[in-house]
């Protein structure tokens, strides 16, 4: 397990990061315009007072080495955009939010996903399949641009339930937690159906009906254990989007989430930012991939063996 | 079965609660809370290195500059100087400042701070964008250019801790006008100089709990894109007049969410309303609707070095072929005003007359003398606009017009806006389309714009009579023969017009009927100290 860890820090996390630090570094400066250029003109004296202030001036390679030499110390260096904050420090004040938005959407899409895949696969091919499936392939089709509005105007704007937006009362975090939510919900629904279908044809089920087991019990004991893991490799990396944040739904709510950073860096050239942003999802991504393969071989175990 | 019935009815009792409380707006109006939607998360609060419009908006509320805008008439009113007097040039100013004027640790405000503050946006290392706004006190600019280093050259003076002497190097009828703008506004000292020096950018004094102010409220909280709330400054020499109590300010980008927020009474005063709703409010709101002229020109920019727009003759039917009535009525919609000329009607008491028309069978003669017909059709050149559905609606007409009344194909062309500046700085565009919003009320804001070898001139255009027009105005002191020469100046840029105006803006928004002492005026500046929730 330790060796497993070790393995994938020392040779497939460390030179991940630096393969993606290096692109993302290179191609944000292939992009037209710079951090400092605005309609108004500003003078050639502050704009290189600027270029300077940041590093900018300094080749392109000495640039990329006091980075990367940086990165290490866990520091992003200033943001470009907000002169008086890291980029370290913007990430730690926004982060915690994405991520609380972003487990109650998981713990949503979970909960829904798995029941109603469940539920439609326990009677393939009848009226509760149908239609548990089509309520899924709806949630996939209605993007949360669309659902979140929907849900505002239902529930706030006609009924007067809810904020429309903000992020300061407990109710606030409802609607955006379901317009994130949901189209995963969608998603996992369908997933766990598939598999939870392909399961229940296999001998071991065939063996437990034998034995005389109740059909709930070979579905929850049985059956689910070997279904989940399509879910959980699909969690891994829709973990990871969920909780650095969605700039639609932060956008849509106005909630102070590190996911329109990922949108607003790009559009400002907000180097530094840009790359922080960047680092850190890898650096998630990376995290719940290793955990999901963890889970994935406890349960699974044919795949044990891959853990030593 | 129990337990799924109770999940189900926790989250109803959670609406019936939300449901029965009163609203953000209504608890403000009793306990003076004004809830600001305030468009987007300011860059920083330092008022030498910030330069957009929510920034000022809170900054205006932390500090106090020499002067203040009479919210009607934009007149100066005393702010941190109770009194001052021009001498018979206007190039020496005097400042007395407030006897009880206090910085919010109590600190007295003292020349000597607004001399550290002209000093501080003026250092070369501090890469303030705005310190050009100080260029008319005597050798500032030499000094911010590193030509010199000794500030005491600077035409700036504290001879005693209330008095402060200003020295311009040349005459400038706007000076009060430009005073008002939050480059000039002090900052104070030991705060600026615990956190770093004199010149650093990006020190920590801003955060709630260092920031230092002189104006009506203290920064209480700074909570990134969540909300930032200011508080009533006992410390302020006015507090007695300042009605309210506390005001949150709201960074939502999205102006639908915005709206939203307050249909539903969480806002007081939103920073926009999208065209879309502008109707309805008309309609179904008109209290709540406001649209108030706004010191800004929408307009085409032209690249004058290509062909084949090199072409006066061309240039000015492009012009004529423009429907600005229509546009406004139908397309824009926010009450913009049809743009006869450049500069904005009555900026500061100057207006040129409205010589752009829409004149179809005049472009159509135009075109003509231009050598251009049927054998020898003008050839297809692009509009460039930045990625925005305003814009493009707007692009489109224009496109729809110029097709229709001289028979002229037009390639649209959508930039993301730091892609569109790179073109425009480039000049690798034909048309473009471009907004100016002015950061005083003058109109040589407007038309100093378009000197030779000004940054914001990316036309290719260069006409020496008018920039000696220009250059004179700059050195008149008396008012009417500045604006005579401004008039000959702006005759010569609407003849030749390498930039088509399209229209004034407007500043349409929503605000609550409870907000009284909120008058409209040009340049969008309300002062809390007037305002007031009833």
């Amino acid at each position: 397990m330790i060796r497993f860890i070790a393995r994938r820090i020392f040779l497939e996390t460390i030179p991940a990061l630096l393969v993606i630090a290096t692109i993302t570094f290179f191609l944000i400066r292939l992009a037209p315009g710079g951090p400092f250029s605005t309609e108004k003109s500003i003078s050639v004296e502050v704009l290189n007072q600027l270029n300077s202030h940041y590093g900018l001036d300094k080749p392109l390679l000495t640039q990329y080495f006091l980075y990367l030499s940086k990165m290490l110390t866990i520091d992003f260096g200033p943001s470009f955009k907000y002169p008086g904050r890291t980029v370290t420090e913007l990430i730690a004040e926004s982060f915690p939010v994405s991520l609380e938005l972003g487990l109650y959407a998981l713990i949503i899409a979970l909960v829904l996903g798995i029941l109603s895949g469940m539920i439609a696969a326990s009677k393939p091919s009848s009226i509760r399949d149908y239609l548990t499936m089509s309520v899924s392939m709806t949630g996939i089709c209605i993007p949360s641009f669309v659902l979140g509005p929907l849900l505002v105007l239902i529930f706030s704007l006609k009924l007067g339930l809810f904020n429309v937006s903000g992020w300061n009362t407990a109710s606030d975090r409802i609607l955006p937690a379901l317009s994130l939510g949901m189209v995963y919900v969608a998603y996992i629904s369908r997933l766990t159906r598939g598999s939870l279908l392909e399961t229940m044809v296999q001998d071991y089920i065939r063996t437990a009906r034998a034995k005389g087991l109740s059909e709930k019990i070979i579905i929850f004991r049985h059956a689910l254990r070997g279904a989940i893991l399509p879910v959980l490799s699909f969690l891994g990396p829709a973990a990871a989007g969920l909780i650095t944040g969605s700039f639609v739904i932060e956008t849509i709510f106005s909630i102070p989430g590190l996911g329109r950073f990922f949108v607003t860096a790009a559009f400002n050239r907000d180097y530094t930012m840009i790359m922080g942003t960047v680092v850190f999802y890898a650096l998630i991504m990376i995290f719940f991939n290793t955990i999901v393969d963890i889970l994935i071989a406890f349960l699974n175990p044919r795949l044990r063996s891959t853990l030593k | 079965m129990k337990k799924l019935g109770l999940l189900i009815l926790l989250p109803v009792i959670c609406f019936i609660q939300c449901g029965s409380k009163s609203t953000p707006v209504e608890n403000g109006i009793k306990k003076g809370i004004l809830h600001y939607g305030n468009q987007t998360e300011p860059q920083d609060l330092d008022p030498h290195i910030v330069t957009g419009v929510p920034e000022f908006h809170i900054i205006q509320s932390l500090l106090e500059g020499l002067v203040i805008p009479d919210p009607v008439n934009l007149q100066p009113l005393p702010g941190a100087a109770s009194s001052w007097e021009a001498s018979e040039d206007n190039l020496n100013w005097t400042f007395h400042l407030q006897s009880n004027g206090r910085w919010s640790n109590g600190d007295p405000v003292k020349a000597s701070d607004f001399l550290f503050s002209f000093k501080r946006i003026l250092s070369p290392a501090l890469a303030a964008e705005y310190a050009y706004m100080l260029y008319c006190i005597e050798n500032a600019e030499d000094y911010h250019k590193a030509k010199i280093d000794d500030f005491s050259k600077v035409g700036v003076k504290a001879p005693d801790d209330s008095t402060l002497i200003i020295k311009l190097g040349k005459p400038t009828p706007y000076f009060l006008s430009l005073i008002m703008h939050h480059s000039w506004f002090p900052v104070h000292p030991p705060t600026i100089l615990k956190h770093g020096n004199i010149d650093t950018r990006g020190t920590k004094w801003t955060r709630a709990e260092n920031f230092v102010g002189n104006g009506q409220f203290t920064l209480a909280t700074w909570q990134i894109n969540r909300i930032i709330t200011v508080r009533k400054n006992e410390q302020y020499w006015d507090a007695a007049n300042v009605s309210l109590k506390e005001i949150n300010f709201y960074p939502i980008d999205n102006n639908l969410t915005e709206e939203r927020a307050f249909r539903t009474g969480q806002l007081h005063i939103t920073s926009g309303l999208p065209s879309q709703k502008i109707d309805w409010y008309k309609t179904n709101k008109p209290d709540e609707l406001r649209i108030d002229p706004y010191l800004g020109t929408y307009y085409y920019l032209i690249n004058v070095t290509r062909k084949p727009l090199d072409n006066k003759k061309l240039r000015k039917a492009l012009s004529l072929a423009i429907n600005r009535d229509e546009l406004t009525e139908h397309v824009t919609k926010g009450g913009q005003i049809p743009a006869g000329c450049f500069t904005p009607y009555n900026t500061a008491g100057y207006s040129f007359d409205t010589v752009l028309r829409f004149d179809p069978a005049e472009a159509k003669r135009l075109l003509a003398e231009a050598g251009f017909n049927d054998k020898n059709p003008v050839p297809t050149f692009s509009l460039l606009y930045n990625t925005l559905e305003s814009h493009h609606t707007i692009a489109q007409a224009i496109q729809q017009m110029w097709k229709e009344h001289l028979g002229i194909e037009v390639t649209l062309i959508n930039q993301e806006w730091k892609v569109y500046l790179a073109s425009t700085n480039s000049k690798d565009y034909d048309i473009a389309r471009m907004g100016w919003i002015s950061d005083y009320n003058d109109p040589n804001s407007f038309l100093d714009l378009w000197v030779t070898g000004s940054g914001n001139n990316r036309t290719g255009w260069s006409n020496l009579t008018y920039d000696s027009l220009i250059d004179a105005a700059s050195r008149a002191s008396d008012q009417s023969i500045r604006y005579g020469h401004f008039k000959e100046a702006e005759s010569v840029l609407m003849d030749e017009l390498p930039i088509i105006p399209i229209y004034f803006y407007t500043n349409v928004y929503l605000l609550h009927p409870s907000v009284k002492g909120w008058h409209p005026n040009i340049l969008n500046i309300h002062n809390y100290k007037f305002i007031s929730l009833e």
